[in-house]
């Protein structure tokens, strides 16, 4: 039995797992999913900032358009920081096509004109 | 002369502003003093807005887009740049900027959205040395997310508010090493989601129950001591730690920004340090409202959007239908709870059933939060835990105030 404190949304349920992955405590069915997947392959959204030029502020957010393995947090971080725009851009502009092979593509989050 | 003006273009402004022209209004005036619409979303570049408005899990800066993507659909007029300096009681509202200078615009309703901003070293008094590298969660924050600046490499946190947690892993993240986090309080004051993602992901360790008792460092910060706290969190000696570090975060709480609120005459309430706000988010000044974390501090931007909405709406009713007419009962706070907002409800002015937000002052397990009148219980709501950190939130239904004058009071009940 593991304990395990669901981070889906701020309700934050805490939840029971099982060894048949059994999944009890959980307010709705994402917690559910949430929980075997922390226990099977771990994953997270990766939000940070890329370089950008010719903007009114130097640095724009950028996000991965769908959660990462957990394990490849670091290495999706150090891709990013290679990374230089220039304005303008788009919310939602890919930033990177396929980051560190996950297959998941890294998003512009604001509006930089 | 506007119909309203806000005062503030953040998550709060925008909504309000949005919800008084879907309501009818066709001259309002956003006033904003930084550079872009947004307010504090933009440098909360992390994701988990939106759930609850939304249906979806946006970063800061993209929430802030959808809200000025609705707001570029209005005739609402923006003023950037532009800082508001006074509101009167008779609604005349002073600003200046570069660009235009000193202006007096007046209006027939005006919205106080200025947000809040952080408490500071001062405000908790830590002594020690004087040195750079001791800044505000929030500060850091803008830093790195905005400006690109990485404001130190061997970081302690204190306070466990959701700002310091969030920072614990965005200077993480970016290289910084997060020796601890440390909490004065047996708890955490941010949502327990950050604890686990922030926190637990990077094995960071937290200590509750602790505090920074001593800064050390001639130009920049070399050492915190840190120490345990007794039940009446004063430090207990012998207890003390030090940490080699050049940055200390502090996220030790935030203060609703009320000063133009105080000079227009407005009451404020000493327990939210916000107005004293009616069930339509109306203050005691006829004509002026507030809405977001001016008036309380939330933890969920969704909360202040749909607060503001409200807010927003009242303002396009008291223009175009009048002020909000009836008798008032006020909402005092009970055992176990810290404040409530709205502090007063006019039923006759409510429809259904009116929302009272507000915050309990210790943890409580199984417990059931009830609202008497006198000693007749109205209603009541089962809660499976309560915990300071997470604002709550009770839908009264209106009719159970038939007859009742005076006051009604919210309490925590342990079962």
């Amino acid at each position: 039995m593991r304990e395990l404190i669901c981070i889906v949304c701020p309700r934050g349920c805490h939840m029971q797992v099982d060894d048949g992955l059994n999944v009890t405590g959980n307010f709705c069915p994402r917690g559910a999913a949430y929980a075997k997947a922390e226990l099977t392959h771990p994953t997270r959204v990766v939000t940070s900032t890329v370089r950008i030029t010719g903007a009114s502020y130097p640095r724009c957010p950028v996000k991965t358009a769908a959660p990462v393995p957990k394990e490849k947090v670091f290495d999706v971080m150090e891709a990013i920081g290679r990374v230089t725009l220039s304005a303008p851009v788009k919310v939602g502009q890919t930033v990177i096509g396929d980051v560190c092979g996950t297959g998941v593509a890294v998003v512009a989050a604001r509006e930089m004109p | 002369m506007y119909e309203l003006i806000v005062v503030g273009g953040g998550p709060a402004g925008l909504a309000a502003a949005c919800a008084a022209w879907e309501n009818g209004l066709r001259s309002i005036l956003i006033v904003e003093r930084d550079r872009d619409l947004g307010g504090i979303l933009n440098q909360c570049i992390h994701n988990g807005f939106g759930l609850t408005w939304f249906k979806e899990e946006l970063t800061g800066p993209e929430y802030a887009h959808r809200f000025i993507e609705m707001l570029s659909k209005t005739g609402v007029e923006v003023r950037t740049d532009t800082m508001v300096l006074d509101v009167t009681p008779d609604l005349q509202v002073h600003m200046t900027g570069p660009a235009a200078g000193y202006k007096i615009e007046r209006a027939k309703s005006v919205i106080l959205a200025m947000g809040c901003r952080e408490r500071t070293r001062g405000a908790i008094g830590i002594p020690g040395t004087r040195p750079a590298g001791v800044y505000t969660a929030g500060a850091a924050q803008r830093y790195v997310n905005v400006e690109g600046w990485l404001p130190g490499k061997r970081v302690v946190i204190l306070g466990s508010g959701d700002i310091g947690l969030i920072m614990a892993r965005r200077m993480t993240l970016e290289g910084a090493k997060v020796l601890a986090c440390v909490e004065v309080m047996p708890y955490s004051g941010g949502l327990t989601r950050n604890i686990v993602q922030c926190l637990q992901d990077f094995d960071i360790p937290l200590y509750l129950s602790h505090t920074v008792t001593e800064i050390r460092g001639r130009d920049r910060v070399e050492q915190v001591v840190v120490s345990a706290v007794d039940e009446g969190r004063r430090p207990v000696p012998g207890t003390e730690m030090v940490f080699d570090c050049d940055t200390l975060l502090l996220s030790v709480g935030l203060i609703p920004e009320n000063e133009l609120t105080g000079r227009a005459g407005v009451e404020l309430d000493p327990r939210t340090k916000g107005a004293v706000v009616y069930e339509n988010m109306e203050t005691s000044v006829p004509g002026i409202f507030t809405c977001g974390n001016v008036t309380h501090v939330h933890d969920l931007v969704d909360f202040v959007s749909a607060e503001s909405q409200r807010a927003g709406a009242a303002a396009a009713n008291y223009v175009l239908r009048g002020p909000a007419a009836g008798e008032s009962v006020a909402l005092k706070n009970g055992f176990g709870v810290s404040y409530t907002v709205p502090q007063r409800v006019r039923p006759q002015n409510v429809e259904k059933s009116f929302n009272v937000f507000f915050r309990v002052n210790r943890i409580f397990g199984k417990s059931e939060i009830v609202v008497r009148a006198g000693e007749r219980e109205l209603c009541r709501f089962k809660r499976d835990r309560l915990a300071p950190g997470e604002m709550e939130n009770i839908a009264v239904p209106v009719k159970l105030l038939e007859g009742v004058a005076g006051e009604i009071t919210v309490e925590i009940r342990e079962v």
